[in-house]
């Protein structure tokens, strides 16, 4: 997914949307314009045809070839942990539960962080640190994933053994926290694969909610400041409540950038096979880091397997994007409404 | 073995269904006396009614007998054309050799082009079979299954090297082991999980083995690397010797979840040196690169055999080469044979429809073969034993091109 859509600005008609694309209303443009026209909506018609039978494409390609592993497993090809290739049983929950616990931890430490930097830097920071705040973050939006992978692996990983082995012996016993920071901690980890991504999801994170926030009127900031709120309670009454469904819709877009990361994961994660735990300590793998490591040496079924587990893959995306979409669609309805 | 035999034996895989693959490939490339397939499993992984429906027909690629040693001098004088570009894919295993050998082979003939992507033994049986390359490396043989997918028709196998697979260790002061299979079956399967174990000091009399805990290197990513170190546990171990490996045999299988992956022969390389305590298995010329230690393993004779080019040579010397020129070297028979001993194959169309390429394939495969033996040993592989290569030789003349 390219990490700058911004859905909510295509669900903004312009203001002179239907007008333009009338003829008779601009008689001036009738002279050279109609052909020109009809054929540049000739032209934009094939190319947004051509995005959905794209689409359309590659889920039928996936759909035939996954057939047969889905004949020859049924349903328990989402129910099944064990991967087992010399016994032909493939089975995906682990990656599916690796996918999506490593994107919960990302979104867990990302979100507040990336709140805290947009907000920073459109209400509070001055205008030149601003400018330069922006522009490290976008750098590190064109940082290759290989780079955060091989950053994971090669230094944040040995670093963290000794802080991995505190938190396991501290909270050990404790409820909740005791199995979220089980026994055994693997510096290669579900926690360590869900750091580096939280980094890469940051910068999507940040730049989307600072445009939304952005969009906030100056007028109902400065009421809000007129009544004698202070800043933080200018951003809860006005800010936050105008841009809420702008920064779900950022949250969600870093949540399909995280459980689409592939190689920055597949590095980071341990590739255990079969691990469905809440121990964010523990080894596992998710479905995109499984899908490359596979693929080389895949022959008929596994090749199958997994082309069906990319098929899972990318109906989950598509259903979050279309949450995403819902969400914000909703609320800007909701705030053009008031 | 005769042809009824043979067919009675893919009869039999074809009824025993996920073993069907196994089965077949055994039969074909026998080193020992198979015996029949049978459902059980060493009460591990259980088996599912999965599908493993070989094509109709397709239980050996080719059974022309192999021409005689004088058509070899024939084949002698093959020339490669004035151009044309081939390109391979597949196994990553002989990737360096192929490499040494492709620049070898268009210094002298320049106006040759060859590639080789690696990218798997399956990705390169996958291109040969979509016709995106000419010339395929792969470590193991075409599933019976997938057969029928080859565009091109009949395929031709040609061994190319053979070369060992290390079991190397990090231990202090030690530099030198004895493993039987059963002992590697159960340290990789985390059942001895302590270097001071009994059962590895009972083939290591001579050693102080220190009170460590064992650290299990793997690969992250499906290879033809675990394919053959899992056969070698499979045959020597596996379910037809006492169950004592019940993980079975694929390019990916279900290590236990306290084993550290790495990525590639290299990734499982640094994993063991850089681990204290570390075991891993990774192939020569990867050990001696990152300078590990690494074991002498028992072989089938009962012997402890050193992993180097000599073993390896002696392994692909007792192995029973099938008509079509697929065999496996792996738990092979004799003295000196290293157990765990990789072959691998370029494979290509036999029906060469463009006649510069075909030309092209003929001539540097002849090369690979004659002088490329050569350049083996220096690069940590083993050529192959001189029967064999002659056997090769011979089946270029099988090839048809133009």
């Amino acid at each position: 997914m390219p990490p700058w859509r911004k859905p909510w600005v295509e669900l903004t008609p312009g203001p002179s949307g239907p007008v333009a694309t009338s003829g008779e209303s601009l008689p001036s443009l009738q002279a050279t314009g109609g052909t020109a026209d009809r054929s540049f909506g000739l032209l934009t018609r094939i190319a947004a045809g051509l995005v959905l039978a794209v689409l359309g494409l590659i889920a039928v390609t996936m759909l035939k070839r996954s057939t047969s592993v889905l004949r020859a497993m049924g349903l328990d090809y989402f129910t099944t942990r064990r991967w087992a290739p010399p016994s032909q049983l493939y089975g995906i929950l682990s990656f599916i539960w690796g996918t999506t616990f490593t994107a919960l931890i990302a979104l867990t430490i990302a979100v507040p962080i990336s709140l805290g930097i947009a907000l920073f830097i459109t209400q509070i920071a001055p205008p030149w640190l601003r400018r330069a705040m922006v522009y490290v973050i976008d750098l590190l939006a064109v940082v290759p994933s290989v780079v955060f992978g091989l950053w994971g692996v090669l230094v944040l990983a040995p670093k963290l053994r000794t802080g991995y082995a505190w938190l396991s012996r501290t909270f050990d016993g404790w409820p909740v926290l005791g199995s979220l920071f089980g026994p055994n901690p693997q510096v290669r980890s579900f926690l360590t694969a869900g750091i580096v991504l939280a980094i890469m999801v940051t910068p999507i994170i940040v730049s989307i909610s600072r445009e939304v926030i952005e969009t906030t009127p100056q007028n109902e900031k400065e009421a809000a400041l007129g009544l004698g709120a202070t800043k933080w309670e200018m951003i809860r009454g006005a800010v936050i409540p105008h841009a809420k469904g702008g920064l779900v819709g950022a949250v969600m877009l870093g949540l399909g950038r995280a459980m689409g990361e592939t190689i920055a994961v597949a590095l980071t994660i341990g590739s255990a096979l079969g691990q469905v735990t809440v121990n964010a300590l523990a080894s596992g793998n998710s479905m995109p880091a499984m899908i490359t490591a596979e693929w080389g040496e895949a022959d008929s079924l596994k090749k199958s397997a997994l082309v069906a587990m990319a098929m899972t893959l990318f109906v989950i995306t598509i259903l979050i994007n279309m949450v995403a979409t819902a969400v914000v669609n909703r609320s800007m309805k909701k705030s053009r409404g008031s | 073995m005769n042809p009824s035999k043979r067919s009675l034996l893919v009869a039999a895989a074809l009824l025993s269904g996920p073993l069907a693959v196994v089965a077949t490939t055994t039969a074909v490339s026998a080193t020992t006396t198979t015996a029949p397939p049978t459902t059980t499993d060493c009460g591990g992984p259980k088996a599912t009614p999965a599908p493993a429906k070989p094509a109709a027909g397709g239980s050996t690629t080719s059974t022309a007998a192999p021409a005689s040693p004088a058509s070899t001098a024939a084949a002698g004088g093959d020339q490669a054309p004035a151009s044309a570009e081939i390109d391979g894919s597949g196994a990553t295993f002989p990737k360096v050799f192929y490499q040494e050998m492709i620049a070898a082979y268009t210094e002298k003939n320049p106006g040759v082009t060859i590639t080789y992507g690696g990218g798997g033994s399956g990705k390169g049986r996958q291109d040969l079979a979509d016709q995106i390359v000419q010339w395929a490396g792969t470590d193991g043989v075409i599933k019976d299954a997938d057969k029928g997918k080859f565009q091109g028709g009949e395929v031709l196998y040609f061994p190319t090297v053979v070369a060992p697979i290390t079991v190397a260790f990090n231990l202090d002061g030690i530099d030198s082991l004895k493993l039987s299979p059963a002992t590697i079956a159960k340290i990789f399967q985390r059942e001895i999980t302590n270097w001071n174990d009994p059962a590895i000091a009972a083939d290591n009399a001579d050693l102080k083995l220190p009170d460590q805990p064992i650290t299990v290197a793997r690969r992250s990513d499906s290879s033809g690397t675990t394919g053959n170190f899992t056969k070698f546990l499979e045959k020597s171990e596996g379910k037809d010797n006492g169950c004592v490996w019940k993980l079975g045999t694929d390019s990916t299988i279900e290590w236990p979840k306290d084993t550290q992956a790495g990525e590639g022969n290299n990734g499982v390389a640094q994993i063991v040196q850089s681990t204290p305590g570390a075991i891993g298995y990774v192939d020569l010329s990867d050990a001696v690169d990152a300078k590990l230690t690494f074991a002498d393993v028992q072989n089938k004779a009962g012997k402890f055999v050193k992993a180097d080019a000599n073993g390896a040579a002696a392994a692909a010397a007792g192995a029973k080469v099938a008509d079509d020129l697929t065999y496996s070297a792996i738990w092979a028979d004799g003295d000196g044979a290293y157990p765990i001993t990789a072959q691998t194959w370029i494979i290509v169309y036999q029906k060469q429809t463009d006649k510069a390429q075909g030309e092209a394939i003929k001539s540097f495969l002849q090369y690979v073969l004659t002088d490329g033996q050569l350049a083996a040993i220096d690069l940590n592989f083993a050529p192959l034993p001189e029967e064999l290569a002659k056997r090769a030789l011979a089946h270029l003349n099988d090839l048809q091109i133009g």
